[in-house]
């Protein structure tokens, strides 16, 4: 987790490349999410600072378009698809069957921080309908059942990590 | 250096390359998803096992998006072979046989390729290559997209090198003559706006490449972006030139993310070469061009939203006029093509616009791009001259339906677009036949749909689409949809009634009308059309409680038939992600319906010799042996 300090350094340092115009707030907001993995309220308003806009203009823009997000992704943010293709291949199911493997809905990213779960209109690789995307790898024409398996090195890995962690603040 | 010289310097480095052997792949997203990246790698280490120094071109996409991992051995003097759905694991076997060898591995492969150059590539083995004609599509899964020289040695950039040759009034005459209309859905004349832009006084004016393809189930720019981005780039350019602007803009979805990369590395060459910058090849004309990516957002799609977005806005459509041409962004006059039409430009300017204008028919020239996908057996891309039937798209390019399965329609357009019924299928694809039919272009998605496909709740996805994504602007596409979309909800679940349909009509002629831009006034397409060609559906979800093609999880039951159940065989018990499935080994397994959630793991794993669970459609068919269930529950 990055701290306050960190997040405030990191966005500071990406302002200090822009010029103070209204048209930079997009890919402002674009970079700070892909360094910080989301939108913190605190962000936002360094932005709004910096650009010498409203706050609550910045909200606007920010929850207007589906690529920003407020809440901290899972370490491994797992989309499904739910274009046309994969809708008529059964999206509805897959979704459906990720939320009861993982144990949470759609927007929500798990207690342990190991998985979130999401859904994009369209990924454009519709003749591998339905896909998963798990941390940025895509899993062509899922079953529900196929589910289940995709998440199983993904869970081990997250095992194998937390066991590593405990022995390492034991030491 | 002269342009010449560049072209001279281009097509030696290509024809260097034709001398030897050497491989190509294709890398767009498309053949990344389907493991193409690790063929790379399987490819690199097997020529480096045997010390064998051929390059590997990563190219973009052909395609032929069913066929990927696609991969074409070419060497100097034999046949040029194309192999489908190439793995890690076939790798050694085409490096020994014809990388190696000379034995082209025909067991793998799935035709030769000709042709190349300044003409497209053929695999005439296929025959949708009959019917194809690939214009924007001719270097695409050719020619390697990172490579500004492939791009010149096979004639890029020569209808800039023309252009600036010509004075602006000739290009846009040129643009005229073609016939050529926007590829971005409304299909309105290319010139018209390009004249308006050129007339409207301002020194600064603005060109934007709409790269927003928001329409789920549409990859076409996608592939073009990512496999020939230069002809994007130069038709820019010209239209720059034509119009008096200095700087375009390429607004691009942030969800594709391999597009805007392959972008800016082309934007990048482009610029070292001279073809943009200041003093364009010699002339007095500079241009620049830079990236705006989108943020997600269906709406910015329509032209005076996009602007709103670039400027850093909420992307929300305003009332023209004043349209873009005369004032857009930053209230500066701006020419806003799709990817498709300025794709198109470095050919007409070249060919001329004589020769555009002699393909297609009378009122829509030149090709049409479609991505095929759904239940068709070839999924992919396809390019046609415009006036080709539906039939041959979806028969002859798609190869028919999947596994044997009958035909139900064709979705054309996305959420702005409409089902088509088989009666429809031999409608030519042109603008103005499609909107005839309830339906229009759009951009270019066409989606097959069969019998398992059902068409009130392909109707609610669309609408559940527009709804989310109406930007809330207008009252009648914020609300009208959504009532709509709980009517149709409402019909899914079984809760409809017979006038529910009168009360969707009326809605949807309401949400037209009240909408102030094409997302809105589209979105009540899908439901028009499905109630045109499909009402007895609807009928059926609503008078008999039945969902003909057992979609609809509230209509539909999973049923264990018992003379089919093997007994032994325990693969449904065990994978039931509910445990709603009883039955000791040797019992006739008894799905328990309150607790099964109709995820259809059962159907999928029932070995295909028992094939045994089916579903059943309206619910009421559910044998009432089935309540044994409750009791092996007990």
């Amino acid at each position: 987790m990055i701290t306050e300090d960190q997040s405030s350094q990191a966005v500071a340092e990406i302002l200090g490349r822009y010029k103070k115009e209204k048209k930079n707030l997009i890919p402002l907001l674009q970079e700070v999410q892909t360094r910080l993995g989301y939108l913190p309220r605190k962000a936002l308003k360094e932005i709004a600072d910096f650009l010498k806009m409203p706050a609550v203009e910045v909200w606007g823009v920010a929850t207007f378009y589906n690529q920003f997000r407020f809440v901290p992704l899972g370490k491994y943010h797992t989309t499904v698809c739910m274009g046309t293709a994969c809708h008529l291949a059964g999206g509805r199911l897959i979704l459906e069957a990720l939320e009861r493997e993982l144990g949470i809905k759609v927007g929500e990213t798990a207690e342990d921080g190991n998985f979130s779960l999401g859904r994009v209109a369209c990924i454009g690789c519709c003749m591998l309908a339905p896909v998963v995307v798990i941390k940025d790898k895509i899993h062509p024409k899922m079953t529900p059942f196929k589910v289940e398996e995709a998440l199983i090195p993904y869970n081990q890995e997250a095992r194998g990590e937390s066991i590593e962690g405990k022995t390492k603040s034991k030491g | 250096m002269t342009f010449q010289e560049i072209t001279n310097k281009a097509k030696s480095e290509w024809e260097a390359l034709q001398r030897g052997s050497y491989i190509v792949i294709g890398t767009a997203t498309c053949g990344r998803a389907a493991g193409a990246l690790d063929v790379v790698d399987a490819f690199n280490k097997e020529l480096g096992r045997r010390g064998l120094e051929v390059p590997i071109i990563k190219v973009g996409c052909t395609g032929l998006c069913y066929a990927d991992p696609f991969v074409t051995i070419s060497k100097p003097g034999s046949l040029r072979v194309a192999y489908a759905n190439v793995t890690q694991d076939t790798v050694p076997r085409l490096v020994e046989g014809y990388v190696a060898g000379d034995d082209p591995c025909l067991e793998l492969a799935l035709g030769t390729v000709e042709g190349g150059g300044r003409e497209t590539i053929v695999i005439p083995e296929l025959p949708r290559f009959e019917r194809e004609l690939r214009l924007i599509l001719r270097h695409c899964g050719y020619i390697d997209p990172e490579n500004i020289s492939h791009y010149i040695a096979n004639g890029g950039y020569g209808g800039l090198e023309k252009a600036l040759r010509m004075s602006p009034e000739k290009v846009i005459a040129e643009v005229e003559k073609s016939g050529l209309r926007g590829r971005g859905g409304a299909g309105f004349p290319a010139h018209r706006k390009w004249e308006l832009c050129r007339k409207a006084g301002s020194t600064l004016k603005y060109v934007i490449c709409n790269a927003d393809e928001g329409d789920p189930g549409a990859f076409m720019d996608r592939v073009v972006l990512e496999s020939d981005p230069h002809q994007v780039i130069e038709g820019m350019i010209i239209a720059g030139y034509a119009i008096g602007a200095e700087q375009g803009y390429i607004y691009v979805r942030s969800e594709y993310p391999l597009a805007i990369e392959r972008i800016q590395i082309a934007l990048r060459q482009a610029k070292e070469l001279g073809f943009l910058g200041d003093n364009i090849l010699g002339s007095d004309f500079g241009f620049q061009i830079e990236i705006a990516a989108g943020a997600g957002a269906f709406v910015s799609g329509e032209e005076t939203a996009l602007i709103a977005a670039v400027e850093g806005r909420m992307s929300t459509p305003r009332p023209r006029p004043p349209y873009p041409a005369e004032s857009g962004l930053w209230g500066k006059p701006t020419l806003l093509n799709n990817v498709k039409t300025l794709g198109y430009v470095p050919l007409i300017i070249e060919r001329g616009g004589d020769w555009f204008g002699s393909i297609g028919t009378e009122g829509s020239k030149g090709t049409a791009m479609f991505t095929l996908a759904g239940k068709v057996v070839n999924s992919g891309l396809a390019e046609v001259p415009m006036g080709t039937t539906l039939r041959e798209l979806v028969y002859d390019i798609g190869g028919g339906i999947a596994k044997d399965k009958q035909f139900k329609a064709v979705q054309i357009g996305g959420p702005s677009g409409g089902c088509l019924s088989e009666t429809l299928l031999d409608i030519p694809i042109d603008y103005d036949s499609l909107r005839e039919a309830g339906s229009m272009m759009g951009s270019g998605g066409m989606i097959v749909m069969d019998e398992d496909n059902c068409m009130v709740d392909a109707a609610r996805f669309f609408l559940d689409f527009s709804t989310k994504e109406s930007c809330g602007l207008c009252t009648m596409c914020r609300l009208g949809t959504m009532q709509m979309l709980h009517i149709l909800e409402d019909i899914t679940a079984g809760r409809g009634k017979i006038e529910d349909l009168d009360v969707l009509l009326a809605l949807a002629e309401d949400v037209k009308m009240g909408s102030l831009c094409g997302l809105g006034k589209t979105a009540p397409n899908p439901v028009l059309t499905t109630l045109r060609y499909f009402r007895d559906e609807y009928e059926a979800h609503i008078l008999e409680k039945r969902c003909p093609a057992r979609v609809c999880p509230e209509l539909t039951v999973y049923y264990i038939l018992p003379d089919k159940c093997d007994r032994a065989c325990e693969h449904c018990v065990l994978t039931c992600p509910t445990e709603a499935i009883k039955g000791e080994k040797g019992e006739v397994k008894i799905i328990d319906q309150e607790k099964c959630s109709k995820c259809g793991t059962c159907l999928e794993v029932c070995p295909p010799e028992y094939n045994a669970v089916v579903k059943l459609s309206p619910v009421s068919l559910l044998p009432s042996s089935n309540s044994l269930a409750k009791e092996a529950k007990k």
